[in-house]
């Protein structure tokens, strides 16, 4: 090959050669040519004498021909229709193997011209008598289908290839479904694959008689398949299960994942599912005698596996010891396999190995050996004893890196043992001069501020690390500060000077804003309440949990559908490193409902899946059941019917005036309308995701407030309708004197003669009187604006209450709030201008004119998607006639279209119209004698909300900058991934506007400060709220984990 | 599926370039060669993902295979790929090395446009692609023998084609165990399992239905079950073998964690009625894997005794056992001592074969041709350190090698019966062989 230099003459010599008379000389020329293309040297000069090559009946000749054909015609598309004679030829000749050979290099020539000559040779190799050709054939329609999508739909090879799954050769059958899996994935939209019970039978029954390939190909396509019922899978199973036993890893490996996605669909307590467990576990252990490369890819699906369900390889510990010649990402894989399954009972055995392996070469191997004992401790209280020696023998080792990372893990076992191990301090501080990496750095400073108290000497070796301070890593300034904040808690008197330097040092020599912002908040904390300061600084912290890296449970479910294949491989979904075409997300299939064990989540799940690109972004009303309701807990599958807790929260006024911050909120407020429309790109983009089930159905709650309130009316005051008495709900402060600086502003809203009317109460509570009172409206959802300007008798005397009308009409300008329904409100007077929030009753801005005609309603209750629809029950308690319920939901502009008797049902079908013109729908179902009264809402979901996040009111990267937290006036922290852009997590609990949001220093807890006064903890994994304070009048603006 | 084949020597130069997808460029070979081949550090993880491009790479003997690929593909159908093809590279020309790539690149360019077609993996058994893909060139086929040679490419029986004849038929079994063992200093025994392989040797005329019986402890007490209650013959896969011991069953049986086979093998078959039936391909191929993991006996034991003397001093001892019928012979012993890397001299006295020092490997290599069941060997080191080197020495596992002439794991052939209807030979015509063979694998002591 490397005789190939004199470029000119070679080539030229090449010519000569190819056109020799001497089959021979031809051949070794021809050779020449693979070869220096091969290398990237570019030969297309060639061409004409190549192509001339082609005639010659030989078939070895004849191969390289095309190889060269293949490479070049893209380069040359004039000089490749040479060609087309030839391939025609040959896709007639009598030897099948010359006949396919033509097919499939046709196939891969892209060249327009080509591709025309290639429909009609396609369609008679479809048919061919010969299975050889057939296979070839199929898999040609994929590539021609990769060519020219358009072609393959109008020349019907779709249908020619759908009857190839029929074919009788088992082989034809196996292609067939690769080329049709291939182009369904391409064009999802089409449906062009459509697996049912039939199709499923054929693919099962060639699954017994193919090459190992091909059964791959058909368990891949396999576990696309969704059975009908629980038999169905159930018998696929049964289908599948041998294959567990083929040689070839591929095989087992889908096997597995068809029998991971069914297995959902089973019950999970039948002996069928034992079974199943008991015959999954072997053939993945077997795995791990393969390759080292397959073992990878084995250990990587068995992880995803365990993580899922772990009882399958409960029992197969021993075989993830490592081994002292397994390559090192055998070795790291294993480890992690085996902390999975470590539990009481095997700990000893594991713990005995961890430590063996620490002692090992390699240095992330033995890092994360190290680690892993730390995790056992965690894990395993028993062994938490054992493996705090094991440890500490580790770092008398005094191998720099075993023992940085132990003084990490110590510091974790710390938190989940608190008091328990601290007699091992002293052995810590020893090796404090050999630590230089930031995060054992860190470590060991938490260690010392948390436990100030017992260390002598702790102001010395803080201030020890003090006089490099600039030097530092981010993470241990931070850690310093606070620790430094901490002693000073703990020994004031002898570290006052200590404090001061540090914060002096944050505050004013360093450019990190987090930082000095933590700095500025610890000042302030101490200056102004140093009581206040030791209940945040010094509160009791959460224990951690004790799993860990546990991926996201939906992201899980996403990748045990691809077990085998790369995403499993990088635990990552496709769409990540997949890229261009569109791809559709796989999930493991639900459970259905008629098994009893989730009757209640039929709704939502329809409201899952339904996940339309237009959601809305609310979850209004969330804070307040946060005590109450563990409501992220159950989020991927919901387990208990979130309407329940709407009922409760009805009715809840958030009016906050921050007595000392006012003008902060009003720049707040004023930039909010400004970020609401200058998210970040990544934002944008993400919008569209789920988020939180919860969200999708705020609507409902808006309206089950109203029909709450009748609740309320009907049975709790017993108030009677009659005449034209109008629901109007009481009045309420809305503003209190002590805020309004002696103004008590309270109202309520209503609807009167087709207006909606702003009833206010205004009292003077101060000494002197008050006049000029104006009132204005902040934009909101439904553009309510005041019609005239506020008429109060002025002045008003101290302990006047004047009460006022003002009427409010819908033309103002519209913008989303949060809820729906909030309204934000100015009022003026001679004194200062106050602002409140408060909440509109929706049912004010119901319509008069919301009548339907039946036909429209009709079409109309069709046409929207169940997924908009929500169920909701109510009590009837005064048990009021049809009659009476129907007048009485009339008067507020609830209409009546028709009322039917469906199975001694009374059904009443109701419509409303909001002033923003869009149409509730309403299905009132009443049986007589019971009180209760179950109806659905349905509404052009989509129209009716703009789904756009709140304003993000910060965005703040996680420790290792793997994660990207958001708070945003959406009231909802949110998890994300910026490198998959990908929301992770979202987690609820403030009632207003989340201000900041910070994640703890191992990223097991967030903590969070917003308008609402409240402090959160939140845990990260399981979005649960672990401590709440609200204990601070003003807003925190800043909130810093300590 | 698989975009893109690429072969590269030791130095990173491309020897075999086959591109599938049109996804895949000219640069993906560059990029693998820059980022893997040429990396600074080595890369840790067999499949790469660069530029949203996924690369799957092994190296034999300093060459590099590399499988590319841009779709969300099936990993572990790529890596058996890639092994396929170097099983199937090496029966037609022996090792894998640079020369053998370079003068073979015409017919590995032909194998990779038969075994994989758009990047889906087609028929790759090497029996069948011998009978069309030949160094020499096509032979002038007659019409008869193309389509008896497609029909083995696509056939149900792709693995073994019609019109077979031998005049004698004969068969060969070897049942080939790999004893694998994790021993602690103590002799405490951390793990170990049985690989077993059984390689069948197959010179059948025609197209002959075998029948392959073992002794498994499912199937030995399926057998007596249904001899003892003969009314229930269907029920075996559900029925978990320790509620039936049978006093014959418990001796003989053993316990096979999980077993795989050759495609070969009706694997249907096999679930339902647990016989081993198949149409054996012809000439050599493994029939079945297995593992075991009960009732192992290990042929051999390590007893380790290792002393530091000071930084500068070591004192190792070594005594090995055989533990097995003393009438058996094993063979080819080999036990290897890791010693430190700053070892200056060594010392060594041995009972039995030859030992030596070799400093370029780091270890004491002790050999024996061989050693008789129920015996002791000992050896005995001195090993003189130079005292420069900080490094802590972590003790690499003290390994051993050995061939015993029996199954380790118990594991005994019943039977093998030939059934061949068209052609007129029984199964008492058949010459048959059976063979043990115990190797170790990784038989480790920790010292």
């Amino acid at each position: 090959m490397s005789e190939l230099e004199g470029k000119k003459g070679e080539i030229y010599e090449l010519k000569a050669e190819l056109n020799s008379d001497k089959r021979e000389r031809k051949k070794e020329a021809l050779k020449k040519v693979i070869a220096s293309m091969t290398v990237g040297k570019d030969v297309s000069q060639l061409f004409p004498d190549v192509i001339n090559c082609m005639q010659i009946d030989n078939l070895e000749l004849k191969k390289l021909v095309y190889l060269y054909l293949m490479n070049y015609a893209k380069t040359q598309p004039e000089m490749a229709i040479l060609a087309v004679n030839t391939f025609a030829k040959d896709c007639n000749d009598p030897n099948p193997l010359i006949r396919a050979l033509a097919v499939r290099t046709m196939g891969c020539i892209r060249v327009d011209k080509i591709t025309e000559h290639l429909c009609e040779p396609l369609r008679k190799c479809l048919k061919d008598e010969d299975p050889y050709v057939r296979k070839t054939a199929a898999v040609c329609v994929a590539k021609l289908f990769d060519i020219n999508q358009q072609l393959v739909f109008d020349q019907g090879f779709l249908d020619m290839l759908k009857d190839l799954l029929s074919d009788s050769n088992p082989m034809v059958v196996a292609n067939a479904v690769a080329a049709l899996s291939e182009i369904s994935e391409q064009s999802p939209q089409t449906k062009i694959f459509d697996l049912n019970g039939p199709t499923i039978n054929k693919l099962l029954t060639a699954l017994n008689e193919c090459s190992e390939w091909g059964q791959v190909f058909i368990l891949d396509a396999i576990s696309n398949y969704s059975p009908k019922d629980d038999k169905d899978a159930q018998s696929i199973c049964e289908r599948v299960t041998p294959r567990l036993a083929h040689a070839n890893s591929a095989v087992v490996l889908s096997s597995v994942k068809v029998l991971m996605k069914f297995l959902e669909l089973l019950d999970q307590q039948s002996e069928f599912i034992q079974n199943l467990y008991r015959k999954l576990s072997p053939p993945l252990v077997t795995l791990l005698s393969a390759e080292p490369e397959i073992q990878y890819v084995a250990l990587r699906n068995i992880n995803l596996i365990v993580q899922k369900r772990s009882d399958i390889l409960k029992n197969e510990m021993k075989v993830f010891f490592v081994k002292y010649n397994d390559p090192i990402y055998v070795k790291l894989e294993k480890l992690d396999i085996m902390i999975r399954l470590t539990n009481a009972t095997n700990i000893a055995q594991v713990l005995a190995e961890l430590k063996e392996y620490a002692t090992e070469v390699d240095v992330d191997f033995v890092r994360k050996s190290v680690r892993a004992i730390g995790r056992c401790a965690i894990k395993v209280e028993q062994a938490a004893e054992r493996c705090v020696s094991t440890l500490i023998d580790l770092i008398q080792t005094k191998v720099n890196y075993v023992v940085q990372e132990a003084i990490v893990v110590i510091k974790d076992i710390f938190r989940k043992y608190p008091n328990k191990y601290e007699s091992i301090i002293a052995t810590l501080c020893e090796n404090l001069d050999s630590l230089d990496e930031p995060e054992a750095r860190a470590s060991m400073i938490w260690i010392v501020g948390e436990y100030a108290e017992r260390i002598d000497n702790a102001d010395e070796l803080l201030e020890g690390f003090l006089d490099g301070f600039k030097d530092e890593n981010t993470q241990v300034q931070l850690q310093l500060l606070t620790g430094i904040v901490k002693l000073f808690l703990k020994k004031p008197t002898e570290t006052q000077e200590l404090v001061t330097r540090v914060l002096t040092l944050v505050t004013q020599e360093t450019d990190n804003p987090d930082l000095r912002d933590r700095g500025y908040i610890y000042w302030r904390l101490l200056s102004t309440d140093p009581k206040a300061a030791k209940e945040v600084v010094l509160a009791e912290k959460p224990l951690i949990s004790e799993e860990t890296d546990l991926l996201e449970p939906t992201l899980l479910d996403e990748l045990i559908c691809h077990i085998g294949s790369l995403a499993s491989v990088y635990h990552k979904p496709p769409n990540t490193f997949v890229e261009g075409r569109f791809i559709m997300k796989k999930n493991l299939p639900l459970r259905s409902k008629s098994y009893g064990e989730q009757e209640n989540n039929t709704g939502h799940t329809t409201m899952q899946t339904n996940q339309q690109p237009q959601q809305v972004v609310i979850s209004s009303n969330v804070g307040s059941l946060i005590d109450d309701f563990d409501i992220l807990g159950s989020m991927p599958m919901p387990s208990s019917n979130p309407m329940d807790t709407y009922e409760q929260s009805q009715n809840r006024t958030t009016s906050v005036v921050p007595n000392l911050l006012d003008d902060e909120l009003s720049s707040i407020l004023g930039l909010d309308s400004n970020l609401g429309g200058n998210q970040t790109p990544m934002m944008n983009t993400n919008t569209s995701l789920p988020i939180n089930n919860r969200q999708t159905t705020s609507t409902g709650n808006e309206l089950d407030d109203l029909f709450g309130d009748f609740n309320l009316q009907t049975g709790g005051s017993g108030i009677s309708f009659s005449g034209n008495n109008v629901f109007v709900p009481p009045k309420e402060v809305w503003l209190s004197a002590a805020k309004g600086k002696g103004l008590e502003v309270s109202g309520t809203f209503a609807r009167r003669s087709n207006q909606i009317v702003m009833e206010m109460d205004f009292t003077n509570k101060a000494l002197q009187p008050m006049n000029d009172l104006a009132l204005q409206i902040n934009r909101n959802s439904f553009g309510l604006t005041p019609a005239q300007p506020l008429q109060v008798t002025s002045p008003l005397f101290p302990n006047q209450t004047v009460p006022t009308q003002l009427i409010l009409n819908t033309t103002g300008p519209i913008m989303r709030m949060d809820p729906l329904t909030n309204l934000q409100v100015a009022i003026k007077n001679n004194i200062d201008i106050f602002y409140f929030n408060c909440i509109v009753p929706i049912h004010v801005y119901f319509a008069q004119d919301g009548e339907m005609d039946k036909m429209t309603f009709v079409q109309t209750w069709q046409e929207i998607p169940e997924g908009n629809e929500v169920k909701h029950q109510l009590q009837n308690l005064s048990n009021l006639s049809i009659d009476d319920l129907q007048n009485k939901l009339r008067l507020n502009n609830i209409h009546t279209i028709t009322r039917t008797t469906i199975e001694q049902k009374e059904m009443l079908y109701q419509t409303i119209k909001l002033t923003n013109g869009i149409f509730i729908l309403v299905e009132l179902r009443i049986t007589p004698g019971n009180r209760t009264i179950s109806f659905s809402l349905k509404t052009k979901l989509e129209r009716k909300f703009p789904a756009a996040q709140g304003a993000i009111r910060c965005v703040r990267y996680n420790i290792d900058g793997n994660y990207c937290l958001t708070s945003g006036s959406d009231r909802t922290i949110k998890l994300w991934k910026p490198d998959s852009s990908l929301a992770i997590k979202t987690y609820t609990g403030h009632s207003q506007e989340v201000l900041d949001v910070h994640s703890s220093f191992d990223n097991s807890r967030l903590c969070s400060g917003g308008v609402d006064k409240r402090v959160l903890y939140i845990d990260v994994m399981t979005g649960k709220i672990v401590k709440k304070y609200q204990a601070h009048a003003g807003i925190k603006d800043f909130y810093i984990f300590n | 599926m698989i975009g893109g084949v690429f072969i590269y020597n030791h130095k990173g130069e491309v020897l075999i370039s086959r591109v599938y997808r049109d996804d895949i460029g000219r640069n993906a070979v560059d990029a693998f060669r820059v980022n893997v081949i040429h990396a600074r550090q080595q890369s840790r993880f067999p499949v790469v993902n660069i530029a949203r491009t996924s690369f799957f790479y092994t190296k034999r003997s300093n060459i590099w295979l590399c499988a590319v690929a841009k779709q969300n593909i099936n990993a572990a159908m790529v890596f058996e790929f890639l092994n396929k093809m170097i099983e199937i590279m090496q029966s037609y020309f022996g090792k894998i090395s640079e020369e053998n790539v370079k003068n073979n690149f015409v017919l590995i360019y032909e194998l990779l446009d038969e075994i994989l077609d758009f990047g889906y993996p087609q028929n790759s058994d090497t029996g069948v692609l011998k009978s069309f893909i030949t160094q020499q060139g096509v032979r002038p086929v007659t019409r008869e023998e193309q389509t008896n040679v497609t029909s083995a490419v696509t056939g149900q029986i792709g693995w073994r084609r019609e019109g077979i004849k031998y005049r004698r038929n004969e068969l060969f079994l070897d049942v080939i165990e790999s004893v694998n063992l994790l021993m602690s200093q103590q002799g405490q025994v951390l793990s170990t399992h049985v690989a077993g392989r059984i390689v069948m040797k197959s010179y059948l005329s025609g197209m002959p239905e075998c029948k392959f019986g073992i002794n498994d402890k499912i199937t030995v007490e399926n057998r007596t079950k249904n001899q003892l209650e003969s009314t229930n013959p269907n029920n075996n896969s559900t029925t978990n073998g320790s509620t039936y011991p049978s006093s014959t069953a418990a001796k003989t049986a053993i316990a096979i964690d999980d077993c795989q086979f050759h495609q070969c093998v009706k694997l249907s078959k096999f679930e339902s009625e647990h016989s081993i039936s198949f149409i054996p391909p012809d000439g050599e191929f493994e029939l079945m894997r297995y593992r075991t993991t009960k009732d192992i006996s290990l042929p051999f034991r390590v007893i380790p005794l290792v002393r530091e003397i000071g930084r500068t001093k070591m004192e190792v001892k070594i005594v090995v056992k055989s533990n097995f019928k003393p009438t058996l012979i094993g063979q080819k012993i080999e036990i290897r001592i890791p010693t430190p890397p700053n070892t200056c001299d060594v010392q060594l006295l041995c009972m039995k074969g030859k030992a030596k020092h070799k400093s370029s490997e780091n270890a004491i290599v002790w050999k024996m041709k061989r050693m008789g069941g129920m015996k002791e060997s000992q050896l005995s080191a001195e090993i003189e350190l130079l005292p420069n080197d900080k490094k802590k020495w972590n003790r690499p596992p003290i390994s051993m090698n050995f061939e015993v002439p029996f199954a380790p794991s118990g594991f005994k052939v019943r039977y093998l019966k030939v059934f061949e209807h068209k052609l007129n030979y029984s199964d008492s015509d058949t010459i048959k062989w059976v063979r043990y063979i115990g190797k170790s694998g990784l038989y480790e002591t920790r010292s």
